[in-house]
């Protein structure tokens, strides 16, 4: 049994990692990470985790660093934010396509420019494509379950795909909640040993990361990577249910709510779910046939057990914490209504842009999304396909 | 050291087959680096002709572990294995002994990879860098870089009506600013001083801490000479002056060869193709300065060595 603690966000993270105790960090510090870093460092310091922990010069060293830890077999974890990110862009892909089961923490920011330093999703949206597992949490308790969580949806065999672990920056990294501790020994049992069949200290049997891979090669590795997060699904609900026998907390896909006889739903990622879902509540009391779809996978995307959940529902709400300039809308938007495409009676699909640099959002423009969802189920009539909360206009 | 004859005799980590030009410097600098290795060893590589030519899928010339990474990162890639065999080791996971030797060309250290040199050397790792210096981007078709000497063609400073001289800016000392970071060794060889690059590679597998040898490396597209005379030309650059042999042990310069006479810099120029708009008459002005130059850094280096300067 484990302890119950108040931890914020990027303590909660650096009490994963401590459990962890990863063979290598390396990071590089950016608000609003900093703090999962710093207390990292203490348990450096202070001698209770066998990490050696490289502080490097850049993130783009952070990433190289863990691609050259973990082709040498050892568990290499990282965390970073917005620029940070961005910095590690091009190694992000590297570390995807060598299959390399590095871990890190998203401590979600909003992308420069202007330069800002709150919350919103740009930065792991335009990381989406990188090859990444991405996994979004709503709450500090979210955030340290999902990473330890990835740790095996990572090194697991048919999968061997880098995984982040995001969640919002200030409004859960430093934000104190109540979390739900397990125990070390608990954790290291559930993550088990990492075992790298092809690790560069194995000088005996020499291995070759990183060819040149040319046409005649780079188009089926790139299609066993595609194969990869393929299966991860069933992989990341295996793991879901293992974690649910330790900690009593379960993880699917996606994180539903209300959604039985639901007529309205809402679709969002990050600490907004939480928003929602107390609005979700409240409505229901009312008697109102609301609901909530939390995205926790984001890739792999869970797109025919989203259609089927949304089933029946007459008209949903996506809200996205980033913009995909001159796309449809926002990207989980387009992934939403990609996936419901093929329904026979699809329900009306808008999107709202919201909380882009940290902007606020409340519960009573949550409201005012589902006064909307309740017109557009009534009138059938869709006026406006991308709208924005919050926004002066 | 070993001698030759016995080192020569060493099974080859590089195998042949591979695809760099006849006459590159890099294959014949990784083969005499190796040489010299005792200990197994782990290799990374930036981007470049050494990385494309020796691994074109499915094939690979390396009888080592090998890993490239991208372009910028060969010293923080190999940074990321040496910190995973520190862990593994303290933590009784592994007991070999193993030996990490990041190479890369100019552009990515002088230029693209130098922050994650810098970074490297500042942290200690436990590795020796190489940085094969062909003084030009090769594998992209010879761009100019900050290795690049002055006076040079390039691709991308060609010799115009403009500007008769090639590329106008002298290189970056490169040796010099790691040097600054006060690494416990630091070296510049040349594969034509087979002996002396050896040792100096020994030295610095032998040195705790992280260590730097930069070395000349022959390019006979870029450098516009004949492959056969390579390595000629490559001694051409220590008995000109131009590529001092030399080591810093912790913080100590010392001079490991010294031609008795140097020659004249002309000898270099006219040997390259690359020089060869510098001694028309018009671009006399630029010889010159570039002969002063020669000295002027062959002064200094003496300075730092505490050597008496020849007449």
């Amino acid at each position: 049994m484990g302890r119950i603690v108040g931890l914020t966000g990027d303590e909660a993270t650096a009490e994963a990692m401590r459990q962890i105790n990863p063979d290598v960090v390396a990071a590089y510090p950016i608000t609003p990470q900093t703090e999962t870093v710093q207390r990292f460092s203490e348990f450096v310091a202070d001698g209770i985790v066998a990490t050696e922990m490289v502080r490097v010069e850049s993130e783009h060293s952070a990433m190289s660093a863990c691609v050259g830890a973990a082709a040498a077999g050892a568990r290499a974890m990282t965390a970073t934010s917005a620029n940070g990110l961005a910095l590690m862009w091009e190694i992000c892909y590297i570390a995807a396509s060598y299959r390399l089961p590095v871990i890190m923490a998203v401590v979600n920011r909003a992308l420069s420019g202007p330069i800002n330093i709150h919350c919103d999703h740009s930065d792991s949206m335009g990381a989406r494509d990188a090859g990444w597992i991405q996994i979004y949490s709503e709450n500090c308790q979210e955030a340290y379950d999902n990473l330890i969580q990835a740790v095996r949806i990572a090194e697991e065999e048919k999968v061997r795909l880098p995984v982040m672990v995001t969640f919002d920056g200030f409004i859960i990294s430093h934000a104190m909640e109540r979390v739900e501790i397990l125990e070390d020994d608990e954790v290291s049992q559930f993550i088990g040993k990492y075992k790298n069949a092809y690790s560069l200290l194995d000088v005996d049997s020499p291995v070759t990361y990183g060819p040149l891979d040319l046409y005649d090669y780079y188009f089926e590795h790139k299609r066993q990577q595609i194969e990869a997060i393929e299966i991860s699904p069933e992989v990341i609900q295996k793991i879901g249910r293992e974690f649910k026998d330790l900690s009593g907390r379960y993880y699917d896909l996606m994180g539903n709510c209300h959604l039985e006889g639901a007529e309205l739903v809402i679709v969002a990622a990050g600490s907004t779910a939480g928003t929602v879902k107390s609005v979700v509540d409240e409505l229901r009391e009312k008697g109102e046939k609301v609901g909530l779809l939390k995205i926790r996978t984001f890739r792999p995307f869970p797109a025919k057990q989203i259609a089927e959940v949304l089933r029946g529902v007459r008209a949903v709400a996506v809200l996205d914490r980033s913009v995909s300039f001159g796309a449809q809308g926002g990207p989980i938007f387009l992934e939403i209504r990609s996936a419901l495409f093929d329904e026979i009676k699809p329900p009306a699909v808008v999107n709202y842009i919201y909380g882009l640099g940290g902007r606020d959002i409340g519960v009573d423009e949550i409201k005012r999304v589902y006064k909307n969802l309740e017109r557009i189920a009534h009138t059938k009539k869709v006026d406006e396909l991308v709208g924005y909360l919050g926004l002066r206009e | 050291m070993p001698s030759l004859k016995v080192l020569s005799r060493k099974k080859e980590l590089l195998t042949g087959g591979h695809r760099l030009c006849a006459g590159c410097g890099a294959s014949i600098i990784v083969r005499q680096v190796l040489m010299a290795a005792e200990d197994p060893v782990v290799m990374s590589s930036a981007t470049g002709c050494l990385e494309v030519a020796t691994t074109i899928y499915p094939f690979t010339a390396w009888r080592i572990p090998w890993i490239h990474c991208a372009f910028e990162n060969s010293a923080s890639t190999l940074s990321g294995v040496e910190a995973a065999y520190r862990s593994l080791k303290r933590q009784g996971k592994i007991d070999r002994t193993i030996k990490f030797i990041a190479f890369g060309g100019d552009g990515g250290t002088y230029d693209i990879g130098l922050q994650a040199l810098s970074g490297v050397l500042e942290r200690g790792h436990n590795l020796l860098y190489i940085c094969y210096d062909n003084q030009a981007y090769m594998n992209t078709g010879i761009q100019r870089s900050s290795a690049t000497p002055e006076g040079a063609a390039t691709t991308t400073s060609p010799v115009g009506k403009a500007i008769p001289e090639g590329k106008q800016r002298p290189r970056k000392d490169l040796t010099r600013i790691v040097a600054a970071h006060d690494s416990p060794y630091v070296a510049q060889a040349n594969p034509a001083y087979y002996n002396d690059l050896i040792k100096k590679v020994q030295k610095a597998l032998s040195t705790e801490g992280p260590t730097f040898i930069n070395i000349l490396s022959p390019c006979p597209r870029g450098w516009r000479h004949d492959p056969s005379l390579s390595i000629q030309i490559a001694k051409l650059a220590v008995l000109t002056g131009v590529w001092p042999l030399y080591e810093v042990e912790k913080g100590q310069y010392r001079v490991t060869y010294r031609p008795k006479k140097r020659h004249p810099l002309r000898e270099w120029l006219e040997s390259q193709g690359r020089f060869r708009h510098l001694l028309r008459p018009e671009n006399k002005g630029i010889m010159e300065r570039l002969g002063k130059q020669v000295e002027e850094k062959e002064k200094s280096l003496l300075a730092l060595a505490g050597e008496e300067t020849s007449a």
